[in-house]
């Protein structure tokens, strides 16, 4: 049986532990507030937006290659996870979740380009061997829509050049503090425009084409903000939860420790109380 | 007065919200006055200074980067990547950011993207006319 000094040692240090985890628990869950926050301030763009690309694209005979699907020979992901781990199975998610996608598509490691955002994402896909053009890794927890312009800039050139035939991208969908849905969306070509909700028909100035080249660009680059808000949101949840988890469990073990302590202080007390009765019948 | 309601949107939130007599905006294809009951119409923007008059003939800077506008009879709509009020402009950055593009500019090193410069430039110079009220 241990000894009382190394339980009680041990007691200690998962009460320590279990300060941190507590308190990473909370800073979480401030943070996935504001990051809730921020996800509501950014619907009232995309609501508009989306309104007036459905209505340009269904108003006019205009088109754009943005909008037109073409055989796929190479497919770019993009892959939000985080820079940091403890959030759980987070992290792990959306990397996996871009793997089954390629699974699904068939293909193969070249067939892929990975647009990596947060350092766990960008780490792994070096490490696996995957082509990553480009990673963005130290995101503030709160990320601006300028923070995540240069990447959503480059996946939209590249496939506007015509070097891929299809962005996707992975992430983790919020949907409320304790389930994150793992999702892959495509984001280009754009195909899933919704019937115009406005019956208003637009003049455009100075034409339906021109305004879809400036618009369309735009649009699919809120996309991808838009992913990386939710994933925030997602990602402090994750983490809230892995904390909680913790939390508990220390406390468990906590308790489990303390009664092996009692106990083993007990034994000690009657082996001592036997040893004296011992010696004094031994006298006799 | 008949008035429209002006919003400016952008995806870290919204920016501008008020009603307006009148609406001078830089489209792509130049300048563009609205007015209340205007036909509907989507227009691409430049970079520049999105003028409000409001109903009692104040004038209202908001310094736009872009983006489009979307103009209904009783509403007008400019959605843009970033915008800022002429309250919360910070004139020393601005001028920061105007100088680093122009050394940037002018050091015409191998490898620097000069339309990007140029656009830097250009907000920069654009944020500084809205603080300081030239039109």
């Amino acid at each position: 049986m241990a000894t009382l000094r190394e339980v009680k040692q041990r007691i200690n240090s998962t009460k320590s532990t279990s300060k941190i985890t507590q308190a990473m628990h909370l800073v979480s869950s401030s943070k996935m507030a504001r990051a809730e926050r921020n996800a509501k301030k950014y619907v009232p763009y995309m609501n508009k937006i989306q309104d007036v690309v459905a209505a340009i694209a269904n108003g006019t005979a205009a088109s754009h290659p943005m909008l037109v699907e073409r055989p796929v020979k190479k497919t770019a992901y993009i892959v939000i996870a985080s820079d940091r781990g403890l959030a759980g199975a987070f992290n792990t998610n959306s990397i996996r979740k871009a793997i089954t996608a390629m699974e699904d598509r068939n293909q193969s490691k070249d067939q892929a380009v990975i647009f990596a955002v947060g350092r766990m994402a960008s780490e792994f896909f070096t490490k696996q061997g995957y082509n990553v053009v480009d990673s963005e890794i130290g995101l503030p927890d709160q990320p601006a829509f300028a923070d995540i312009k240069r990447i959503a800039r480059t996946a939209v050139g590249m496939f506007t050049d015509g070097q891929i035939d299809e962005v996707v991208m992975c992430y983790a969908h919020f949907e409320n503090a304790v389930s994150q849905v793992f999702m892959e969306r495509k984001l280009l070509p754009i195909t899933d425009i919704a019937p115009a909700t406005t019956n208003a028909s637009y003049e455009f100035e100075p034409s339906g084409e021109e305004i879809l080249e400036v618009l369309l660009p735009q649009y699919a680059e809120s996309l991808v903000y838009g992913a990386l808000l939710d994933a925030k949101a997602s990602e402090h949840a994750a983490r809230m939860t892995a904390m909680k988890n913790a939390t508990d469990n220390a406390k468990e073990l906590i308790n489990d420790l303390t009664v092996l302590y009692n106990r083993a202080r007990q034994a000690a007390i009657t082996q001592e109380i036997t040893e004296i009765v011992a010696g004094a019948a031994a006298l006799e | 007065m008949k008035t429209t309601v002006v919003n400016i949107v952008t995806p870290d939130g919204p920016v501008y919200d008020s009603a307006a007599a009148m609406v001078s905006v830089r489209a792509t294809s130049g300048e563009m006055g609205i007015l209340p009951g205007h036909i509907p119409t989507v227009a691409p923007l430049a970079i520049g200074i999105v003028r409000v008059k409001t109903a009692d003939n104040k004038t209202e800077l908001v310094a736009v980067t872009g983006g489009f506008v979307e103009i209904r009879p009783e509403q007008v709509t400019i959605l843009s990547p970033s915008a800022e009020v002429a309250e919360d402009i910070d004139l020393a950055r601005a001028k920061e950011a105007l100088k680093r593009a122009e050394q940037r500019l002018q050091a015409k090193k191998d490898g620097i993207d000069v339309k990007r410069a140029e656009l830097a430039l250009n907000r920069a110079i654009n944020r500084i006319n809205v603080k300081e009220g030239n039109i």
